[in-house]
């Protein structure tokens, strides 16, 4: 059982940001040393979960969608699912950009939710929009 | 657990949430309990310049609610969250301390190391 707790603020909405890649990476590497993650997504970042969200092909390189084989973030996201890793989406977020229809495993909360999880962590880290 | 959130970014997405994002977490936070101090440096230090903030009109539509920086910085006072400007980045944008709200208290940079020091979690914004 992990004794440890780390919890993100993330804010980049997906296929914008290299902080989108480096969340994830250190989400990963996170549960891989079987440290507890919790993740609050705020503003933008609520869509890195949408379910929508489809792979497409590349004209110009002039691959199919097979050979892209494009990694959407929720595919990312849905890759690091652990019972370790709780992903709250903000709901007010949520609801102005209308990304209610996320992927399996994620829940809807708001800032006291944040708080409670920085409360009950080892070390929070903020990676907000520039 | 003392959490110092320093705001650096600013005027992000002000005019779609009517607010600004961190200054409203801010205030979330505090109302769930949070032991919270905000620090507004950079660009975010326009935040504690006395402002008006009239409505907005793009097209047809009139943004009546447009962020109110100043009355966010006193309902976080209010609250009992203490607020701090880092005097420096004033004074490289031009802006006189006379000309911003006595909410937010000019900080040198200097003695921003103490209050770091005094916080168990720093969140930068």
């Amino acid at each position: 059982m992990a004794d440890r707790t780390l919890t993100l603020a993330i804010m980049d909405a997906p296929y914008e940001a290299a902080a989108s890649t480096t969340a994830f990476r250190i989400i990963g590497a996170a549960l891989a040393k079987d440290i507890r993650v919790n993740v609050f997504a705020y503003e933008g970042a609520v869509a890195l979960t949408m379910k929508d969200q489809a792979p497409h092909a590349n004209p110009v390189k002039g691959t199919s969608v097979e050979e892209e084989a494009h990694p959407t973030t929720k595919d990312l996201v849905a890759a690091l699912m652990a019972p370790q890793l709780r992903w709250v989406n903000c709901g007010l977020c949520v609801d102005e950009r209308g990304t209610g229809n996320w992927i399996e495993g994620v829940t809807r909360g708001g800032p006291a939710d944040f708080f409670a999880m920085a409360m009950e962590s080892t070390a929070t880290l903020v990676i907000p929009t520039r | 657990m003392r959490i110092l959130n320093i705001v650096e970014s600013a005027y992000r997405g002000t005019l779609e949430e009517q607010d600004d994002t961190v200054l409203w977490l801010s205030r979330a936070l505090k109302n769930a309990g949070a032991d919270l101090t905000v620090v507004l440096r950079g660009n975010a230090v326009n935040y504690a310049v006395r402002q008006d903030c009239p409505p907005l009109t793009i097209g047809r539509t009139t943004i009546q609610h447009p962020a109110r920086p100043n009355e966010y910085l006193a309902k976080l006072q209010a609250k009992g969250a203490k607020v701090y400007v880092v005097a420096e980045d004033l004074v490289e944008r031009g802006i006189a301390a006379q000309g911003c709200v006595p909410e937010a208290e000019p900080l040198s940079r200097a003695d921003l190391v103490d209050l770091l020091e005094a916080h168990d979690q720093i969140w930068h914004w």
